[in-house]
């Protein structure tokens, strides 16, 4: 048990340096795309991370299949939510940016 | 462990006010929307931490959610204003004002700040002097609650008092919503335009995953009232959200959905909850004194029905007025493959 535990905290602290660069991403980029990109796709990783901690450390099992049910969801939504927001920059006719 | 979330608590205490400051100051309304949101949020991460999931789920849902989702459609409908006159224009702005001579503007404004001043200080004077005032009650009514959980029929001290001890409060709050949904109906009708455009494959089939989803969840949240966290405010405001996504995705199945129908879904939970109040008085009993052992039953029996309700208030309030009228000469034309192209060459 408290290796699971110790394993849970790992997967923890392995996470959060996707979010932090996500959020590094976002503020530091030049535009909605690439913020779009660094955010979506870091932080869904630092999420997963993050669940299969708390997974390993969960005492039930239907703690673990809402976690994983939490986890699927953000998956979806983000991804889907990125794809609006790219969307609906491109029909604004927000020009991708290019290095100059 | 416990000195982290004390650390944890220190920055949430810290930026709760930070962020309200930063909204209220913002004068950028869509920068203002986003950190409302976020305020929300964060409101709701207190409320945990508090030990109130209850309202936790409420905050998150309601105050951040769907309040958030009824600024930004708000604004989208502001959008046609130009920027100038979206940006809320503060003290830089004012001094331009050509109508005020400008030495009366530069007298105007400390007597403005003392007079503010002054009345924030007479404000929370009044303030702690009501507090003292207040009889302290050892423990709340924490105790009280507690030694009546018996006959309330349900194992959650929230819905106990919210459906039960005070379920008189939570009829006028459903009457206060209702109400609300009457005023929105009564001033406007849904904009005909916003319904030319097809959603796109990703949201469509975002929407066929969530809203059952999401159907269910609210279902779970009004099931799981009676012993934990949850009840007929949040699981109304989930069915609320999942209308608010069928809104946004311009699914036609929310066109259509015939008016009456709304309008008894609006009616339904105010209605049959007033009926049972009444009902209770019939047996000889008070208002909502439900009658002998039966009390779990009727409180299931109001919450789902008050549930149903309150999603499709709040929905009908995103919406942002009545449904159209079925024979309204306006919608054989929206109803042409045409009709989204006003819309769509402003996009």
């Amino acid at each position: 048990m408290a290796f699971l535990h110790g394993l849970g905290m790992v997967c923890i602290l392995l996470g959060i340096p996707f979010f932090v660069s996500g959020t590094i991403g976002l503020l530091r980029f030049p535009d909605i795309y690439t913020r779009l990109h660094a955010l979506t796709k870091a932080d869904n990783v630092g999420l997963g991370f993050v669940v299969l901690g708390l997974a390993l450390q969960a005492e039930e099992w239907n703690t673990v299949a809402r976690l994983l049910l939490i986890w699927l969801l953000v998956l979806i939504a983000s991804s889907a939510s990125c794809h609006l927001v790219a969307r609906a920059a491109l029909r604004r006719k927000i020009q991708p940016w290019t290095r100059p | 462990m416990m000195d982290v979330m004390g650390f944890f608590d220190i920055v949430l205490a810290l930026a709760l006010p930070w962020l309200g400051w930063r909204l209220l100051a913002s004068s950028d309304l869509f920068r203002a929307v986003v950190l409302f949101i976020s305020l929300g949020l964060l409101m709701s991460l207190t409320w945990v931490r508090l030990q109130a999931p209850d309202v936790a789920l409420a905050e998150a849902a309601i105050g951040a959610g769907l309040t958030g989702a009824l600024f930004l459609s708000a604004l989208r409908r502001l959008e046609r204003l130009s920027e100038s006159e979206r940006r809320l224009e503060h003290a830089g702005k004012r001094e331009e004002d050509e109508t005020i001579p400008p030495e009366k503007r530069r007298r105007a404004k400390p007597v403005a700040y003392v007079l503010s001043l002054f009345l924030l200080v007479v404000f929370v004077l009044l303030l702690g002097w009501s507090l003292g005032q207040t009889p302290g009650a050892k423990g709340g009514l924490g105790p009280a609650v507690a030694g009546q959980m018996g006959q309330s029929g349900v194992q959650s001290q929230v819905t106990a008092v919210l459906l039960n001890f005070r379920g008189y409060d939570t009829l006028l709050e459903m009457m206060v919503l209702f109400l609300a949904a009457l005023g929105v109906w009564s001033l406007t009708r849904v904009r005909q335009t916003q319904q030319g455009e097809v959603p796109g494959p990703v949201l469509a089939t975002l929407v066929r995953l969530l809203v059952p989803l999401m159907i269910i969840v609210a279902g779970y949240l009004v099931w799981i009232g009676s012993s934990r966290a949850g009840g007929a405010f949040q699981g109304g405001a989930v069915l609320a959200a999942a209308g608010v996504l069928l809104l946004l995705a311009n699914v036609t199945v929310v066109r259509q959905v015939p008016a009456g129908l709304l309008r008894w879904a609006l009616v339904l939970g105010p209605l049959l909850f007033l009926l049972t109040a009444v009902a209770c008085m019939g047996g000889g009993g008070n208002l909502l004194e439900y009658p002998g052992q039966s009390a779990g039953v009727w409180i299931l029996f109001i919450e789902s029905a008050t549930a149903v309700s309150i999603g499709v208030t709040l929905a009908a309030l995103y919406a942002g007025g009545r449904p159209p009228a079925p024979s309204a000469p306006e919608k054989d034309n929206e109803e042409g493959p045409g009709s989204g192209v006003d819309k769509g060459g402003k996009a």
